[in-house]
């Protein structure tokens, strides 16, 4: 037992002359110490001591009331206001931001569909223009062909005309030709019309 | 420097004060209710003068306390129990500060006193009861009759039911009152020990060692004891304020 022995000697060091009243002091401790209510102070144990009951409850009254008074008007008006303007602040940014979100959507949205519309115009603009270049394509050609037919029909013409005519000197070429050998081989007198006889038979042969 | 454990809780007058005969005195105990007083609020006010949208460190403190008592005291007590915040939070600051006080080594610890916390309790249960009477009239009496409890068993029950709300205020504050007590007597002992081991010279100091470390560890506990006990407190205040706002549901 510490605490008792060390309660004692203290009581009996320092009130040397209350040496009774240390003695008892002693034993407060596990007791309840109402029965020192009487007495003034110093044999009881110091939160049983009754004389000062009184002083403590009034001074709580004073202190704990001014503290409630200042809690619930200045500092909890005070702390509440600051957590609503918060609160406030964040549901107000929360909304700016959901509405900056939707404005963002929205214009990707636009910017699709514009995107979606220019590439559609641009397939329609390259297939007019595949259809109409391939329309002149064959059109030019057509008018080619006709030209190339209409040169060949006048060319093939004028060789048939050539040609006949060729084929017509080619008698008068032989008689002169047939005449020169003739004359050359036997010096003779062949007529004219003999040789053309002659010629006319072998080239009908 | 008095080796005594318990002389830590003698309450000395600084201004006698006399009304009628009984004793008013400014004591020690008055000054450090004072001090408690002022450190609360004043910590409370300084902290929360900025108004910042983005609190700083010491002002999101008191903005914790504030959500944590409001957040207990929802639970506790549903929303219509909020009317009680402020004297909750109050409570709870008061405590808490008190405890936290008693801490410094030669500071009166305010909630040691059994006057004290009985003072705190008896003004709990006393606004449950006055509150109760005022809002409910004599529903208020309901409270002490549980739902679905068998004809028989009633009065039994009833009378258990009536001797645990009337123990209420002494449960509150002898709590209190008692682990602050303890704690600041064990506290004051171990650091006796190594005083008094320190007198019997090397080996003495070499053994003194170990109450050293038991004073240390202590401490820890008597802060976490500290803010325990505040909020066990506020809790139970919580609990049987709910018992006032909706007498007839538990």
């Amino acid at each position: 037992m510490f605490v008792t022995a060390a309660y004692a000697q203290q009581s009996t060091t320092t009130e040397g002359n209350e040496a009774h009243d240390a003695a008892t002091a002693g034993e407060v401790h596990t007791e309840t110490g109402v029965a020192h209510e009487g007495e003034h102070g110093s044999g009881v144990f110091p939160p049983f001591d009754s004389s000062h009951f009184a002083s403590q409850v009034l001074w709580l009254a004073i202190t704990f009331g001014l503290f409630y008074v200042l809690m619930s008007k200045v500092i909890i008006p005070r702390i509440g206001g600051i957590l609503e303007t918060r609160h406030d602040r964040i549901a107000q940014d929360l909304d700016e931001a959901s509405r900056l979100k939707g404005e963002a959507d929205a214009a990707i949205a636009s910017y699709e569909q514009e995107l979606a519309n220019a590439r559609a115009k641009g397939h329609s603009i390259a297939d007019t223009a595949r259809e109409a270049a391939k329309t002149k394509a064959s059109a030019d050609r057509a008018g080619v062909e006709a030209e190339l037919a209409k040169k060949i029909t006048a060319a093939e013409a004028r060789i048939a005309e050539i040609k006949s005519k060729a084929l017509a000197d080619v008698g008068a070429i032989a008689e002169e030709t047939a005449t020169a050998v003739v004359q050359q081989l036997i010096g003779g007198n062949v007529t004219k019309a003999e040789i053309a006889a002659a010629v006319k038979a072998s080239a009908d042969n | 420097m008095s080796n005594d454990p318990t002389h830590q809780f003698l309450v000395n007058k600084i201004v006698p004060i006399e009304i009628g005969g009984i004793d008013f005195s400014f004591t020690n105990a008055s000054l450090f209710m004072v001090a408690t007083v002022g450190a609360a609020a004043g910590f409370l006010y300084l902290t929360t003068s900025q108004r910042g949208l983005i609190p700083t460190r010491m002002q999101s403190v008191s903005e914790m306390s504030y959500e944590f008592i409001a957040s207990m005291l929802r639970e506790g007590a549903g929303n219509h129990g909020m009317k009680f915040f402020p004297m909750v939070f109050s409570l709870f600051m008061f405590v808490l500060t008190a405890n936290l006080l008693g801490m410094f080594p030669y500071f009166f610890t305010v909630t040691a006193q059994i006057i004290v916390t009985f003072a705190l309790a008896v003004f709990v249960v006393g606004t449950v009861v006055l509150y109760g009477f005022y809002k409910h009239g004599l529903g208020f009496l309901k409270l002490f009759v549980p739902h679905g409890v068998p004809g028989a068993l009633l009065p039994l029950v009833v009378t258990i039911e009536i001797i645990s709300f009337l123990s209420r205020p002494i449960s509150l504050s002898v709590r209190l009152f008692a682990n602050m007590l303890a704690g600041h007597i064990t506290l004051k002992v171990f650091a006796g020990f190594v005083a008094s081991l320190s007198a019997f010279g090397a080996l003495g100091i070499g053994g003194a060692v170990l109450p050293l470390l038991m004073t240390v560890a202590l401490t820890g506990l008597e802060f976490l004891v500290a803010f325990l006990q505040a909020y066990v407190f506020a809790v139970l205040t919580c609990m049987y304020l709910n018992d006032a706002v909706h007498p007839g549901s538990h």
